[in-house]
């Protein structure tokens, strides 16, 4: 397929959806500060741009599965913010009715699998999941995400191996932002090129620069296209930053203030902004207008969630099975 | 009644369900042109061909893990591991996916697969071939377990769970797949999570599951022999337990004594004897007592794994402490 334009109404798009998960997850922040969300709480802050362009690259029906760094996602992908924000707060009408939480976002209406909270382990999900769509002959390509601290796991490389021998539609991209938590990409490993891995697997790879979201979508659109026509699975190491902690906990001892400074001054946003600008593709007063309708979204999130009721005791017990009877022992 | 074999009765249940239900696969290590390790999946790839028997790299955790994935894509999924010794390397994808995802998705994404093998000792393999998972994955909300003991009940519980909407693991034994045993013509389901009283008796209930049965009906026989009359319940589901079953015939017979090829600590036999002591307290006239593996590793000498393992012997020691004739 030839590439997509990469039109004004792209790039505004792109500013408002990006502004939107940036601001969306700023205020989980301040939320998680009061207490309201609580468990696990891990931004996407900095990492927009590998989404941005993703989804551009997506046809209906294409699937995406990523670790924990999963709220914006199935936004991006069409899911009710709303419901999102009532996950995070435990609600009843979050998106598992409160039983996931943070690191378990699902949409299966709009073809989202997850949100998987053990590292690594939702990479050979994802190659399953395309097994299934190339089982059932249809043309669907699913985009499994990961960290650059999942590639040292033996799931990945595994994964690797059987998505090439069964020749999957499956795009394998790994959001190198720097740190396994705390643990910087040299300290996992005795070569710093994680593209490189697909070369033992003779799997198509490379690495692309993933603060801009047009050569994630380039890079994207050529995986997809060679998923979706049989050409099989590659591996794309999407060099990115995140601007906030591992998780909320993190007093980010393991990197400098200066560091995180210089790749602000990369950020996706202001990148995508500045071309929008450039190019005049909005006035300042349409430019406020979406700032502000972005803001009034993610205030109408919070307002949905604080309104939606914490689930009944009894829902503990839904969902485990579907056997509807299911004898749990309860003495 | 037709007599066939226990791997038989393993490859009869899959190939009439993979005929009756296309997204039916089977997926595992030499499943496909080796016929089955224990030839369980003989003759499969001839009729299915090689798109629904698919043979593996060595890599439990990445099969496993993709099934699961095809699984909440919408296939049915039966993985096969040559020993459940092998699927610790898969287990995070059993415990942390399959049994979870329902759950997690707040009932979004439901993974209906199976994974069968064989479980526990197979002769002389010490300690990393001769281990017995059934408490493992018995004690995780989210899975079912079953443990058939004879074909019968082996094609019956294998249709059952293939066609089980939640994630079911079949254990099943190397020293099973050569019994030979009643299986009937026409198609028949049997439910998951009903035991089976399969031998009546009146002095003391045993209670046992998988293929250390045998080890419970030789005692029973033998026992019957000085008149003493064995109830022998084959449990055939670990996760969930018909505790009725069980409550019922101790009532009957107020004692009982449980026989498990697995390590003691946390076992179905401690969680038996919670059971029996909470809801027939009153009917006891002996506390439970349990016949399990050693409480070490499986070891290879041929007196060392005699040690482990529950013997005919040794039950019916247990029997004879339960019904004070010592």
């Amino acid at each position: 397929m030839p590439k997509k334009p990469i039109t004004k109404e792209v790039y505004l798009k792109w500013y408002e959806d990006m502004l939107f998960w940036r601001r969306f997850e700023d205020k989980t922040s301040a939320l998680y500060i009061q207490q309201k969300i609580r468990g696990f709480l891990h931004l996407y802050n900095g990492q927009e741009a590998v989404l941005a362009g993703s989804l551009l690259a997506m046809e209906h029906g294409d699937k995406m599965i990523t670790a924990y760094r999963n709220h914006v996602q199935p936004i991006g992908l069409g899911e009710d913010p709303r419901r999102i924000m009532a996950e995070l707060m435990g609600k009843v009408d979050g998106t598992s009715r409160g039983k996931g939480g943070s690191m378990h976002m699902f949409s299966k209406e709009h073809h989202f699998y997850g949100g998987h909270g053990i590292v690594g382990g939702q990479i050979p999900l994802g190659a399953g999941l395309a097994f299934a769509d190339k089982y059932n002959g249809k043309n669907h390509v699913t985009l499994t995400y990961m960290g650059d601290g999942a590639v040292r796991q033996g799931s990945f490389h595994e994964t690797m191996n059987l998505a090439m021998l069964w020749n999957l539609p499956v795009v394998f991209v790994i959001e190198n932002n720097g740190y396994a938590m705390g643990t910087s990409v040299e300290r996992t490993a005795n070569h710093t090129e994680i593209w490189k891995l697909g070369l033992g697997y003779e799997m198509p790879c490379l690495p692309v620069d993933a603060m801009d979201p047009v050569t994630v979508y380039e890079a994207m659109q050529d995986a997809v296209d060679r998923a979706r026509s049989g050409g099989g699975p590659t591996l794309i190491e999407a060099r990115t930053y995140r601007y906030k902690g591992h998780s909320m906990s993190d007093a980010q001892h393991y990197r400098t203030k200066e560091e995180v400074a210089e790749y602000q001054k990369l950020d996706p946003i202001t990148i995508v902004l500045d071309r929008i600008k450039e190019n005049n593709y909005a006035t300042e007063e349409e430019i406020e207008t979406i700032d502000q309708r972005v803001k009034d979204l993610v205030k109408e999130c919070v307002d949905f969630a604080e309104a939606s009721p914490f689930p009944d005791k009894e829902e503990l017990w839904q969902h485990i099975y579907v056997q509807k009877d299911y004898p749990f022992i309860k003495e | 009644m037709r007599i066939i074999q226990f791997r038989e009765a393993v490859c009869e249940a899959m190939s009439e369900e993979m005929r009756r239900d296309e997204r039916v696969y089977l997926m595992g290590e030499e499943v496909a042109e080796y016929n089955g390790a224990y030839k369980a999946s003989k003759g499969m790839l001839d009729e299915f061909g090689p798109k629904r028997v698919i043979d593996t790299p060595i890599a439990e955790l990445g099969f496993a893990g993709i099934s699961v994935g095809a699984a909440m894509n919408g296939l049915r999924p039966i993985v096969e591991f040559m020993t459940f010794n092998f699927s610790m390397v898969a287990i995070d994808q059993i415990i942390n996916n399959a049994a979870k995802m329902y759950q997690m998705s707040g009932g979004q994404l439901n993974v209906p697969i199976v994974f069968r093998g064989p479980t526990a000792s197979a002769g002389q393999l010490a300690a990393t071939h001769s281990q017995a998972f059934e408490s493992w994955y018995a004690n995780c909300p989210g899975l079912k377990v079953v443990v058939p003991a004879d074909p019968y009940d082996a094609k019956g519980l294998l249709k059952a769970a293939i066609r089980d909407e939640d994630p079911v693991l079949v254990m099943e034994s190397e020293q099973m797949y050569g019994d030979k045993g009643e299986v009937p013509e026409e198609e028949y389901i049997i439910e998951i999570g009903k035991a089976k009283v399969k031998r009546q008796g009146t002095d003391v209930t045993i209670v046992s599951f998988g293929k250390i049965l045998k080890v419970a009906f030789a005692a029973a026989e033998e026992l019957e022999k000085e008149g003493i009359s064995c109830e022998v319940i084959d449990l055939r589901s670990v996760r969930p337990i018909d505790y009725d079953t069980i409550i019922k015939s101790v009532k009957k017979t107020n004692r009982c004594v449980i026989v498990e090829e697995a390590w003691p600590l946390g076992a179905i036999s401690s969680e038996l004897t919670y059971m029996i002591q909470k809801r027939a307290f009153d009917y006891l006239d002996a506390p439970v007592i349990r016949v399990n593996t050693a409480d070490t590793p499986a070891a290879y000498s041929p007196t060392l794994i005699e040690e482990f393992l529950p013997s005919p012997e040794k039950v019916i020691k247990a029997i004879r402490a339960v019904l004070y004739k010592d």
